[in-house]
């Protein structure tokens, strides 16, 4: 069954001209890994909101068509229920760390389940170490780093083990090792919990690795769903701007001098791979 | 460049005098940091933050870039051409009468650059600039800070993007731990697997794939996608070669 299902959907802010997000259909079953990426300005956060229903709950304006969540049509549901199964982490941190230490803030979300205490506490601890930050339970989240407070964010969403996560360029303020550490555990949870995750990402050469699907939207609608490497491959995902990993524009590059590696790589290491293959059948 | 808590973003918030040294000097177009305002280095430094929305507070992105330009006199022809230039330069005319805060995160992002960039700045510092931008956007980032170079203008950018630092190919000075580790171009710093270390970054990709085939007798210090594509035909077309490098 599809966890999240959108059919026909529409959205225009108040106030606004023209629709953020037209005609969506999606569904999105559970445990995938979807990577949502596209120019800026495409509607990806927009249609993000629609999945927890801060689409039309908090923001108003109009939405056409239909999103089911868990089940729950959206606009028959208020944002707290819908909470429960899809947990977002939003681009900017700030937006959603309030408490005053970090603690606090990652409790926050299970106390309002009305979870038992020692419950809670395990999951804090668990979310906090996993996204490494236990040393900062004590600390003011709007002390910390941009990154550091990212990092509150996810475990505070992840604390709450909700069925889907949607994070919404959830590691653009870390470094790229700290990012790929995230997105590593992300993945990891996902296969070890089983959690759908829904990944807004520009750096796709970092994301590409974990996603079994890639949805990349321009000026509000879907413009290509499908594997990682079919979209890759296809040409229309040139023309909508999207950043292409480098090791995908190498397999073009000798694609069109006649070398073909045999398969688009998604990492670094999957590209030296098919190009040593490709060196040693040519020698032997 | 550097890890977070490098310490980066104190070390540029020096050059518009935020912060002032405890120890040593900062000289800003040989002027000492210490002996002038803010404001007075504002004029010739500009700052974009990191986050946009610490920076933005107009009703309008045609007003948030005005602001600067009506505060350091200038005319109003002027700031009519120069508002005009930025909106279009960074694609944000049809947005002119819109609130910043209605957009999206790349284009309020947008929105704090046209505004530093509107008083055409001597010195231009950009923290973070590429954070949240799409690859349209960063590569007409990459190809105006070129432009802006090349006009004689001083470009400090503060930055995790190994990508955009492999396609630019800038002077890099890599910090960490409060220290520069390094001040050399960028194939070299970013190529050095003891630098990359030290610094917890990640070498661009396609370094990542040539590192891997050094044993081949490939080179290491590998940036760019068509460099790349030239060795490997160079290797299939010629047969054993051993270069070691």
């Amino acid at each position: 069954m599809a966890i999240i299902e959108a059919r026909g959907l529409t959205y225009i802010y108040p106030f606004a001209e023209k629709p953020a997000i037209e005609d969506v259909n999606l569904a999105i079953e559970e445990g995938e890994f979807v990577l949502l990426t596209g120019p800026s300005g495409c509607g990806k956060t927009t249609l993000c909101r629609c999945f927890n229903g801060l689409i039309p709950h908090f923001y108003g304006g109009r939405l056409e068509g239909e999103v089911i969540v868990a089940g729950l049509r959206t606009t028959e549901h208020p944002t707290y229920e819908l909470a429960k199964h899809v947990g977002m982490v939003f681009q900017n941190p700030e937006n959603q760390l309030f408490a005053l230490t970090v603690e606090k803030d990652v409790a926050f979300g299970l106390e309002n389940l009305g979870l038992p205490r020692d419950e809670i506490r395990r999951r804090v601890d668990w979310a906090l170490k996993v996204t490494g930050i236990y040393e900062l339970r004590d600390r003011a989240p709007f002390e910390l780093s941009g990154g550091q407070q990212q990092r509150v964010a996810i475990a505070s969403v992840l604390a709450m083990q909700p069925e889907v996560i949607v994070l919404d360029e959830p590691t653009s303020f870390l470094d790229p090792l700290s990012a790929r550490t995230i997105l590593e555990t992300v993945h990891q949870l996902k296969r070890e919990l089983g959690i759908t995750v829904i990944l807004v990402e520009h750096r796709l050469d970092l994301a590409a690795r974990y996603a079994n699907r890639i949805i990349v939207m321009d000026r509000g609608r879907i413009i290509l769903d499908g594997e990682p490497r079919r979209v890759f491959l296809d040409d229309r995902v040139r023309l909508v701007g999207v950043g292409l990993p480098k090791v995908i524009r190498l397999y073009l590059a000798l694609k069109r001098d006649e070398v073909d590696l045999g398969r688009a790589p998604l990492s670094p290491e999957e590209a030296s791979e098919l190009i040593l293959g490709v060196l040693k059948s040519d020698r032997g | 460049m550097g890890q977070n808590g490098a310490g980066k973003t104190t070390l540029v918030k020096h050059f518009i005098g935020l912060l002032k040294p405890t120890r040593g000097r900062v000289l800003v177009d040989g002027v000492d940091t210490r002996t002038v305002s803010v404001a007075q280095l504002a004029r010739k430094v500009g700052f974009v933050f990191q986050n946009p929305d610490h920076q933005l507070f107009s009703e309008t992105v045609e007003e948030e870039v005005v602001f600067a330009l009506r505060n350091f006199g200038f005319d109003e022809k002027t700031i009519r051409e120069r508002v005009d230039w930025a909106l279009n330069l960074l694609d944000l005319t049809e947005y002119r009468k819109s609130s910043p805060f209605m957009l999206s995160g790349g284009e309020r992002k947008r929105v704090a650059l046209a505004s530093v960039l509107a008083w055409d700045p001597k010195i231009l510092i950009l923290d973070e600039p590429t954070i949240g931008q799409d690859a349209y956007q960063k590569e007409r980032l990459r190809h105006f800070i070129i432009q802006l170079n090349q006009q004689g203008k001083t470009v400090i950018v503060v930055t995790h993007d190994i990508e955009f630092i492999a396609e630019c190919e800038p002077r890099v000075v890599l910090m960490a731990n409060g220290k520069i580790i390094a001040d050399r171009g960028a194939r070299e710093v970013l190529t050095d697997p003891a630098l990359i270390k030290e610094s917890s970054l990640v070498p661009p990709e396609i370094t990542q794939v040539f590192i891997r085939l050094n044993d081949l007798g490939f080179p290491r210090k590998v940036l760019g996608v068509y460099e790349a594509k030239r060795l490997i035909l160079e290797r299939l077309r010629g047969g054993l070669h051993n270069e070691r490098t």
